[in-house]
């Protein structure tokens, strides 16, 4: 990958950095230009809007073979995670025990993570992947 | 059917169209021929099935998704032409691209042409050469269909993109993994009987069950290969169409839809939006239903896709693809026989010919020359093509008169 192609999505990788449509209130992430309900009256009425990060797993898998340049990570878990804004978006869900533990229900926030790399001198790629939420007052299971 | 009084008369507008013609490549792992050994052979033999020589071709439509990674080739229309021996007629020759769609899509444009009377005898192609890439240039080239920006990025592949939905359907509607992997011992069972088959061995659904997982639930054996090959159609106006054959398939219906490219913007992972709006067109078009289908070819990608295009297809409820899969009600001999052909999973999926691929086995279906795999009287048939994950679809309704 170039690295401007990286760089310029730098704020809603590393981020959660999505937008919001101020004519409807609706937030999108990943970040939307055009509100798909608004429409034209949403043209420049988007603005940035810094997600929560936190949501939960509405479907997951566990990946054995693997994407090119994310050998070294299988098995990992996929998820689609509706954010609490209600927006969905795809990840990883990582600092899990056993991968197939992520199912949907599942509470997880956002976490800074090493995303993959252009070989073993090439640039790094960071960006969010999810881990665990723990609820206050719940235990740690 | 018709929401929309104007797409009914926009139809009857134009000019019936008829299939005339076909010719396919066997799909598989083929070392030995080139993208251009491929096209060229599909295409000649749906010229000579149609009883049409060069000079007679108005217009080319080719169906390729991704020349530019298989084989480093972008520009492909004009190559084919050149191939076949037809570069000294000047014929418009146009590349379409759909992704797992696109040799579906240069169909319908092929159709579309031919109706608006710009052109009479239209030969539309798909290829795809996918055995000339190494595994790391294939898997990228297969991701490419998705959202690369916020799906692939991730580290998820084609696969964990389906396995979701099958995870999905699983939990919404009660499917099994019994019942997704009926899919592709089904499919194995068909392709035994069709000769240009990639697979003719049968499988069972402890195979299925045991094969090394690509992502949970799906095992290799969910996953239907990435093929080398070809198929080739001739279109004509209907009412012109006996001059050069004797089995006229009309073409009844084209719908095409569209959706997001990532799945996780849809709203349900268990349908896909674009194929229903895709078959409401068509059906309303056709003037028929899914009552009336006697056979059909779904794009089974994986096995969960056959599941969900036979619901969004309007041939099962709502989970209740999965129950009659297993009941034998899709396989050959059963209520509705899908996929005679082998679907994507047993014949092979060389990318940008297999919605062409659907086509010619829909048509050998109705005009009662399937040998082996014939479903009885059929008289009316289906194709459904998809691309990436759902962002693209096509459903095509034919029928002999």
């Amino acid at each position: 990958m170039g690295v401007p192609r990286f760089w310029r999505e730098q704020p809603h990788r590393y981020r959660l950095e999505g937008t919001r449509c101020t004519n409807c209130d609706r937030v999108y992430f990943p970040p939307r230009w055009v509100c798909p309900v608004c429409r034209r009256e949403s043209v420049g009425k988007m603005e940035r809007h810094k997600m929560d990060g936190t949501g939960t797993v509405v479907a997951s898998t566990v990946v054995h073979d693997p994407a090119p340049g994310f050998e070294d990570q299988v098995p990992y878990a996929v998820a689609i995670i509706e954010l609490d804004e209600g927006c969905r978006l795809t990840t990883q869900v990582s600092d899990v025990a056993d991968p197939h533990d992520v199912v949907p229900g599942m509470r997880v926030k956002s976490a800074f993570r090493r995303i993959q790399s252009d070989g073993a001198s090439g640039v790094i790629y960071y960006g969010t992947k999810f881990v665990p939420l723990v609820e206050q007052g719940s235990t740690p299971s | 059917m018709a929401t929309n009084p104007a797409e009914k008369a926009r139809h009857h507008a134009g000019r019936e169209v008829a299939v005339i013609g076909i010719g396919q490549t066997a799909f598989g792992e083929r070392w030995e021929a080139s993208f251009r050994d491929l096209v060229t052979e599909a295409g000649l033999k749906a010229i000579q099935d149609a009883n049409i020589q060069g000079e007679d071709i108005d217009a080319v439509y080719v169906g390729s998704m991704s020349t530019a990674l298989t084989i480093g080739q972008e520009h492909v229309a004009p190559l084919v032409i050149d191939h076949a021996g037809l570069a000294d007629f000047h014929m418009p020759a146009t590349r379409v691209e759909g992704s797992g769609a696109s040799g579906s899509i240069a169909f319908r444009q092929g159709v579309l042409a031919v109706r608006s009377g710009d052109a009479d005898i239209v030969v539309v192609g798909g290829v795809e050469k996918m055995t000339d890439s190494s595994d790391a240039e294939t898997a990228r080239i297969v991701g490419s269909s998705m959202d690369q920006e916020w799906e692939s990025f991730v580290g998820a592949t084609d696969t964990a993109i389906h396995a979701m939905m099958a995870r999905a359907h699983m939990d919404e509607l009660g499917t099994t993994l019994d019942m997704l992997a009926q899919v592709a011992v089904k499919n194995h069972d068909h392709g035994l009987k069709n000769p240009y088959a990639q697979f003719k061995r049968p499988i069972t659904r402890e195979q299925v069950h045991a094969a090394p997982m690509v992502a949970d639930p799906l095992t290799r054996l969910h996953c239907a290969p990435l093929s080398d090959g070809a198929s080739t159609v001739v279109l004509c106006p209907l009412e012109a169409a006996e001059s050069f054959t004797k089995k006229p398939v009309k073409v009844a219906g084209t719908g095409q839809g569209s959706d997001t490219l990532a799945l996780h913007a849809r709203h349900s992972l268990t349908t896909m939006a674009a194929a229903r709006a895709a078959a409401e067109r068509a059906y309303a078009q056709a003037g028929w239903g899914p009552d009336s289908v006697d056979v059909a070819e779904l794009h089974d990608a994986y096995t969960v896709n056959e599941l969900i295009a036979l619901e969004d297809l309007g041939f099962f409820p709502r989970g209740g693809a999965g129950p009659a899969t297993l009941e034998g009600e899709t396989a050959l001999g059963g209520r509705i026989p899908i996929n005679p052909s082998g679907g994507l999973k047993a014949r092979g999926h060389a990318v940008g010919a297999t919605g062409l691929a659907q086509i010619a086995e829909i048509v050998s279906q109705l005009r009662n020359e399937a040998e082996g795999r014939q479903v009885k009287d059929a008289r009316r048939g289906v194709c459904h093509n998809t691309g990436g994950t759902g962002a693209t679809a096509v459903v095509t309704a034919l029928e002999v008169l």
